[in-house]
């Protein structure tokens, strides 16, 4: 018996015409501009969401009113064929910032014969999201429940203290 | 074990190279996260992986990542159209 059951890896894939330099850029540095709005944490709409291209690097998610809500790490990045990033928003929508309980999305990013790219992600050790928390699934979106964890943009002005 | 075949503390003990009192403690932890529930059968409980919990994870999941790499293949192959546009001679 291991330490939990293991909830099964998810895997999902996307063939594009993008060769895989400009499928990678797209994916990571365009993150932005294709995820879905719907499935955010931010208590405000979803203005933009952001992953850093580099080893370490933040991955957010930006309202509308600038507040930041963080979504995970960059922890491997090999343009253009890997990358490998932390999903820490838990089983309660809230972001988590301790590792042991992130899970992680890989992306292998394969040139295809027959042009294009395959795209193969993994999002792997789902367990890690419960950790002796019962899973509750946000009743639509997971908008609908907000993040503590939230800051206001560094670029905006702060209130006083 | 439990996906196999529901078991009560004693039989899981029996089968592993651990004590009843750390296989109850282990459950303990389990069912406190939802990930398996136990009833009462007679004078022992039995513990079963709750499926409903760990399929509404992977069901959740399952559906953010369908509609994000719908999403991102649409969105790819516009991009990719846009290339292809400035590629050509005007």
């Amino acid at each position: 018996m291991s330490s939990a059951p293991t909830v099964p890896t998810m895997t999902g894939t996307a063939t594009v015409a993008l060769d895989v330099d400009r499928a990678f850029g797209f994916f990571t540095e365009f993150f932005g501009s294709w995820w879905p709005t719907d499935y955010h944490i931010g208590q405000t709409e979803m203005a933009d969401a952001v992953l850093e291209p580099r080893e370490g690097g933040r991955w957010y998610e930006r309202g509308v009113d600038g507040t930041e809500c963080d979504w995970g790490r960059v922890l491997v990045w090999e343009p253009p064929h890997r990358f490998v990033v932390t999903w820490q928003i838990s089983g309660r929508w809230q972001y988590d910032d301790d590792p042991k309980h992130a899970s992680e999305i890989e992306g292998p990013l394969q040139r295809r014969p027959s042009g294009g790219t395959l795209v193969e992600l993994e999002h792997r050790h789902l367990d890690r999201l419960l950790d002796g928390e019962p899973f509750a699934p946000p009743s639509k979106k997971v908008a609908a429940v907000g993040a503590p964890s939230c800051k206001p943009s560094p670029a905006l002005p702060r209130a006083p203290a | 074990m439990l996906a196999r075949q529901p078991s009560s503390v004693g039989e899981l003990a029996d089968q592993l190279p651990i004590t009843p009192q750390a296989v109850s403690q282990h459950l303990g932890v389990l069912r406190a996260g939802g990930l398996v529930v136990a009833r009462p059968d007679g004078t022992r409980r039995v513990y079963r992986l709750n499926t409903q919990g760990v399929a509404a994870l992977k069901a959740y999941f399952e559906r953010i990542w369908d509609d994000a790499l719908a999403a991102y293949q649409k969105a790819a192959d516009v991009a990719a159209d846009n290339f292809d546009h400035e590629k050509e001679p005007t």
